[in-house]
């Protein structure tokens, strides 16, 4: 008769940590690659730098042609032209633009600014952000959306944020 | 001798009795055997109080509200066979739901009963809170009703912007804002510029828990996919799994409210 393998308590136990171990290891680690999995590496979004064309391409006020793909009005105004964000400061919707009344105004709570970005009416807690704008070797405008200006902050004077015209 | 009827031909069958593993309800133990055999009966406790079962006293809010979710349950399933979340068609298929399909009125009921779901919900929490039924030992149970409360809301507010209409976009654009100011996960929360060494930021808006909601920086389709995702499975589930415990913790705590 063969002499059959008995397992002592300690022994016992080990297997059942070796066990808890690879078990949990192996939640964690497929938790961790769920995880991951939720982030793409891929995204087709718009670029947050793009050429805009040349400064004699617009006209005084306000441009739109950049809103839809870029989120960015180009405003030429006093002498200066810059890069509007469309985004409302108050919950982040887009607000129009209205030529009739010289004014942006924003569909869900009423936030309404002018033409160089100020609010003035809602419950905008702050003007519209301005993008850094700069022109290329071949003078045509460069809008980069990764650089941010904040009028309440005084960076609306910062020479990268404006062109001047 | 008594003449056999078909119920008991029926009851003596293999069939029967592969289902019902105990004999008819005939005296205490197969009564409770009754109750204990049968899945959607156990939940309840075996032996109710008269008290806690009257509706003047409990409301039955907390029924109700699972009466409600079980009806989204399962118009919810009806919808999934004409509604497609792509940004394309997602707005068009609730238009054909009203105009195109007999009994468009699912959609009506889906839509109202969530309204419904809300209200029980929270006239269930003010009952339970006033005849003080939060107290020890059932205040582990308020806080799984609390996290459910949560989660009802969160189906909602996942479902409100599948239609993908004006009113959809500007929520997910408002709530994806609100994800954003999430501390240290969002990048534009507090502890997110502390998170950052040297010039290397460790919160941006490429791997923040707003990116992770939208799968994106920008509100777009991937994020109208992922939020009908959630809506349709992933929090129904984890609600499914949090209503099994609540139900068994009601169990557990003296069956439904009565004082104990």
């Amino acid at each position: 008769m063969s002499e059959k393998k008995q397992l002592n308590r300690r022994e016992f136990f080990s297997f059942v940590t070796v066990g808890w171990v690879a078990f949990t290891s192996a939640i964690a680690g497929f938790l961790t690659l769920a995880f991951r999995y939720t982030y793409p590496n891929v995204n087709f979004e718009p670029e947050m730098d793009f050429v805009a064309g040349r400064p004699n391409d617009y006209e005084e006020g306000v441009d739109e042609r950049w809103k839809n793909g870029y989120g960015v009005w180009i405003v030429k105004m006093e002498g200066r032209l810059f890069a509007l964000s469309n985004i409302c400061t108050h919950l982040g919707c887009v607000p129009n633009w209205l030529p009739a009344e010289l004014k942006f105004k924003c569909p869900c709570h009423g936030s309404g600014y002018y033409q160089n970005g100020i609010n003035f009416e809602g419950p905008a807690p702050r003007p519209l952000e301005r993008y850094k704008i700069s022109l290329n070797a071949e003078g045509k405008i460069i809008v980069d959306k990764t650089k941010i200006f904040r009028y309440e902050k005084g960076q609306w004077d910062n020479p990268q944020s404006f062109l001047k015209v | 001798m008594a003449k056999r009827g078909v119920v008991d031909y029926i009851r003596e069958t293999q069939v029967w009795k592969s289902i019902f593993r105990h004999g008819p309800p005939t005296n205490a133990r197969n009564r409770a055997a009754v109750v204990a055999g049968n899945v959607f009966l156990h939940l309840h406790p075996i032996k109710l109080k008269k008290s806690g079962v009257q509706l003047g006293y409990t409301w039955c809010m907390g029924g109700l509200t699972f009466f409600i979710f079980l009806a989204l349950t399962v118009t919810g399933v009806l919808l999934m066979f004409y509604y497609r979340p792509t940004a394309e068609y997602a707005y068009n298929d609730i238009i054909a739901l009203k105009e195109h399909v007999p009994l468009g009125i699912m959609r009506e009921i889906h839509r109202w009963g969530a309204h419904a779901m809300v209200i029980t919900v929270w006239l269930h929490m003010f009952r339970v809170f006033m005849t003080g039924s939060y107290k020890p030992p059932r205040e582990f149970n308020w806080g799984v009703g609390v996290i459910l409360l949560v989660l009802t809301l969160l189906l909602s507010f996942t479902g409100y912007l599948l239609p993908w209409d004006q009113l959809a976009i500007w929520a997910i654009a408002v709530g994806s804002n609100m994800a954003k100011a999430t501390p240290f996960l969002g990048h534009g929360g507090p502890g997110a510029a502390l998170a950052q060494i040297g010039d290397f930021v460790m919160v941006s808006d490429k791997n923040d828990v707003r990116f992770q909601l939208l799968a994106g920086r920008f509100v777009g389709e991937p994020a109208l996919l992922r939020f009908y995702i959630l809506h349709c499975v992933f929090i129904p589930l984890v609600v499914g799994v949090l209503i099994a415990v609540h139900f068994w913790r009601v169990r557990k705590d003296g069956g439904i409210s009565a004082p104990l």
